[in-house]
């Protein structure tokens, strides 16, 4: 019995949980949605993604490779995240050029530049779209409409948000406008113009749950963003019906059910706790109302989450977890 | 059917690989050369007081306790001792014991070994606590805290309500579950005995609803019994932890820093209650205890009734020898328990298991990047941030380690269990409690 036994610390088992099966259980409940967007836009949508995707991984290794010098860990499946939900929020008909430009800021700037997966305080997908959303104006906001494989040429449209913003600053009326926008079930099975990612929001729930089911995501950040911006933009439409969108339109539009479920939810760039993620939930949804209602873009998710991402520190250093048998200080 | 209950924050549920749950306890005879050490308790060691040459009984003491916080050893066999001298115990280290050549098995007179259940209590409180003392018992859960000093109500404390740990939450252990099936009776006499010394007239006896049989058998015994009932609960590590425990059953929780007699609680395991039935109705002092003796690739996972003293090697032989691919020794269950790196060290009283763990299974995975996952955070059942407390150990900030409460962990091991990144948190936890516990000594010291 000379046998050499391994001596360590306890525990001796461990969950089978690793970081690259949660990315991977991302990019599994992103399928519905990738498919969605493939019956929508047709092949563009099937390889926008996936080249975007191989220019993620191919400049992560380059700058860990070349530029940080060190092992790369592509491996860990956080780029293919980012790559997968850099295109989705893409319109279907940009050009590969701009998506290597928006690729490399979103992974270089957005993520390698602060040292890699762990450590970016920005969601690296957002920053990439932001970027290339100020940079090509004109390329990001030529909406195709999705007809699917029917039609070969593209028919470009503004987005639902994008319409009713501009008929905003027209002085039209929002309630008159509802009558012209595309209608809530239309919205909810993803006919109307829009992203890769974001018109099928029903596709898009049915990852939620999946990702509720493996224990990928907890409930609390996509939950808190649905109920404020339904709360709040419906405050605003009890108030004043003329002038606001119905909470449906605003839950059911823009990369609202996106942001939410995907990217409000990068475990890098969220709160630690339950409590911590819900007042980052609230933030979001009370920023994008009123980036919507009241800022220059049609779109506010974006925007919200990036500006919620910057509170983060702040939520983790005050909001704690709730200790065990803390002893309360009563004068 | 009784309310399943549970603790509300954190917790785990590693794959349970309940092998052994089966198999009745079996009695190893004694036999060979054992080794006692002198501390196998929390505390002061216990003094020797035989000597090399000395032949000694079973039940006799050979070390005597030497302190309030401290513990008697007695010889767990017949025999001649050999010498006394430094041996490795599960700890890593060397510490002094008592060696003994076995020969027979001749048992001090004054113990009662027949098997009939003594069910009335002749002894009264200060009684009970003496022979609890005199018999060196100790929490047998793992944790080895002299059991009197336990029972002890500090002035200004008051004891409600004793709660008996049959929770056994470890993966693969079955020792608790073996007794509470088979040594029921001993059991609630062991449990009247405590609810005795304590002066309460409420015992609960918690068990996770994976041992439905333990929780059938042992309702069905208290039925009659006044003030003592069993009470369900969900499977969920690290239920068996006393704050955990207490909180599930009570819904008290105990203050940070603080004993659960701050809330009117005292938390006995099952194998201690067995003991003190045995030392305070049958005389017998702790020289025996149930071991299981598990692993994947074990021919013959089993429970045994053991001698302290006993080489772990004889258990795995007797459960069917080492097995090839073994990779790691575990004494106790993998959560909690601690890796050995010999098969020559000796039971000792708060051994509970000795889980055989494949080469396979024995390593640890390199660890990344933190990704902030939160998973740590929400496992953990003492509401701490086990990646922040990682993070400043790392950078030995341990004043911020302590007012982020640090000295709370329990060592549960949940966090580490949960992270994705592999990150060995508890190791840093344990280093920054190692720290912050000198300067709260240090302070204290300025202070005086
Ligand atoms: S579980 Fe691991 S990866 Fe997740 S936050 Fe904690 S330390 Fe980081
Ligand atoms: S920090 Fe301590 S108490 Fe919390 S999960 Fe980790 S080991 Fe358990």
């Amino acid at each position: 019995m000379d046998k050499l036994l391994t001596v360590s610390m306890s525990p001796h088992v461990h969950h089978r949980d690793t970081t690259s099966r949660l990315m991977y259980g991302v990019v599994i409940a992103l399928l519905p949605a990738w498919a969605a967007s493939v019956w929508f836009f047709g092949w563009g949508a099937l390889y926008i993604p996936l080249l975007s995707v191989f220019f993620a991984v191919l400049f992560e290794y380059l700058i860990a490779r070349f530029l940080l010098k060190r092992e790369p860990s592509v491996r860990d499946g956080s780029a293919v995240v980012t790559g997968l939900l850099l295109a989705f929020t893409l319109p279907v008909n940009i050009p590969v050029w701009i998506l290597a430009i928006g690729v490399f800021v979103a992974i270089g700037v957005g993520k390698m530049s602060f040292g890699g997966l762990g450590t970016n305080p920005f969601n690296p997908a957002l920053v990439g779209r932001v970027f290339l959303f100020i940079s090509f104006p004109v390329q990001m906001t030529s909406w195709p409409l999705p007809k699917g494989f029917a039609t070969a040429d593209a028919v470009t449209g503004a987005t639902p948000l994008g319409l009713l913003k501009e008929g905003m600053r027209q002085g039209e009326h929002v309630a008159d406008m509802m009558k012209e926008l595309p209608a809530n079930l239309d919205m909810f099975m993803g006919h109307m113009p829009g992203s890769m990612g974001e018109v099928a929001a029903a596709a898009l729930l049915l990852g939620f749950l999946y990702l509720l089911w493996k224990r990928i995501i907890t409930w609390h950040i996509p939950v808190t963003i649905f109920v404020t911006v339904f709360l709040f933009s419906g405050l605003l439409w009890l108030i004043d019906p003329v002038n606001n969108a119905t909470p449906w339109f605003h839950l059911l539009s823009g990369g609202l059910m996106l942001g939410a479920i995907f990217m409000a939810t990068d475990y890098v760039t969220s709160p630690m706790t339950h409590r911590g993620m819900i007042w980052y939930g609230v933030g979001i949804g009370l920023l994008t109302v009123i980036i919507r209602r009241w800022g220059a873009y049609p779109e506010g998710v974006q925007f919200a989450i990036l500006i919620m991402n910057a509170f983060v520190p702040l939520i983790n250093l005050y909001v704690k977890p709730k200790r065990f048998g803390e002893v309360k200080k009563n004068g | 059917m009784q309310k399943i209950k549970t603790f509300p924050k954190g917790g785990v549920h590693p794959p349970e690989h309940k092998l052994s749950a089966g198999r009745p306890i079996e009695v190893l005879p004694p036999g060979g050369r054992v080794v006692v050490p002198v501390v196998q308790h929390i505390g002061a060691p216990a003094e020797p007081v035989v000597q090399r040459g000395d032949e000694v009984k079973v039940g006799q003491l050979l070390a005597k306790s030497s302190g309030y916080v401290s513990a008697n050893v007695h010889s767990p066999v017949s025999g001649k001792v050999f010498r006394i001298d430094k041996r490795f115990d599960a700890s890593g280290y060397k510490r002094t014991s008592v060696i003994i050549d076995v020969e027979g098995d001749d048992w001090l007179p004054e113990i009662d070994r027949s098997e009939t259940l003594v069910r009335e209590i002749t002894a009264a409180r200060e009684e009970i606590l003496a022979r609890i003392q005199e018999a060196g018992i100790v929490g047998m859960g793992g944790a080895t805290f002299p059991s009197h000093v336990k029972l002890n109500v500090p002035r200004g404390k008051k004891a409600e309500l004793l709660i008996i740990n049959g929770v056994e939450c470890e993966p693969y252990l079955t020792a608790d579950h073996r007794l509470m099936l088979e040594r029921g009776e001993e059991l609630l006499v062991g449990t009247r005995i405590l609810m005795k010394a304590l002066g309460v007239d409420r015992a609960v006896i918690g068990i996770e609803n994976n041992k439905p049989d333990a929780i059938e058998h042992l309702s069905r015994l208290t039925a009659a019994e006044e003030g003592i009932t069993v009470q369900p609960l969900k499977v969920k590590y690290p239920q068996g932890g006393e704050k955990q425990l207490i909180k599930a059953v009570t819904g008290r929780e105990v203050p940070s820093g603080g004993l659960p007699i701050d809330v009117g609680v005292v938390v006995h395991n099952v194998g201690t209650t067995v003991a003190a039935y045995e030392a305070v109705q049958k005389n017998k002092p702790l020289i025996e205890r149930v071991v299981t003796v598990t692993g994947k690739s074990l021919a013959k996972p089993s429970n045994f009734l053991v001698r302290i003293g006993t080489p772990i090697s004889a258990l795995v032989d007797a459960a069917g020898g080492l097995p090839d691919d073994t990779g790691k020794v575990v004494l106790g269950g993998p959560m909690m328990g601690k890796a050995v790196a010999r098969l020559d060290i000796p039971v000792t009283k708060g051994i509970s298991g000795v889980l055989l763990i494949p080469d396979a299974e024995a390593h640890r995975r390199p660890y990344q990047a933190c990704i902030r996952c939160a998973r740590c955070v929400s496992v953990c059942p003492m509401g701490l941030e086990p990646y922040l407390l990682m993070d400043l150990g790392v950078h030995e900030r341990f004043e911020r380690a302590r007012d982020e409460r640090v000295m709370d962990c329990i060592e549960c091991g949940s966090c580490s269990y949960i992270c994705p990144a592999d990150r060995p948190l508890l190791d840093y936890i344990r280093l920054d409690k190692l720290r912050v516990g000198e300067m709260i000594r240090k302070a204290k010291q300025a202070v005086k």
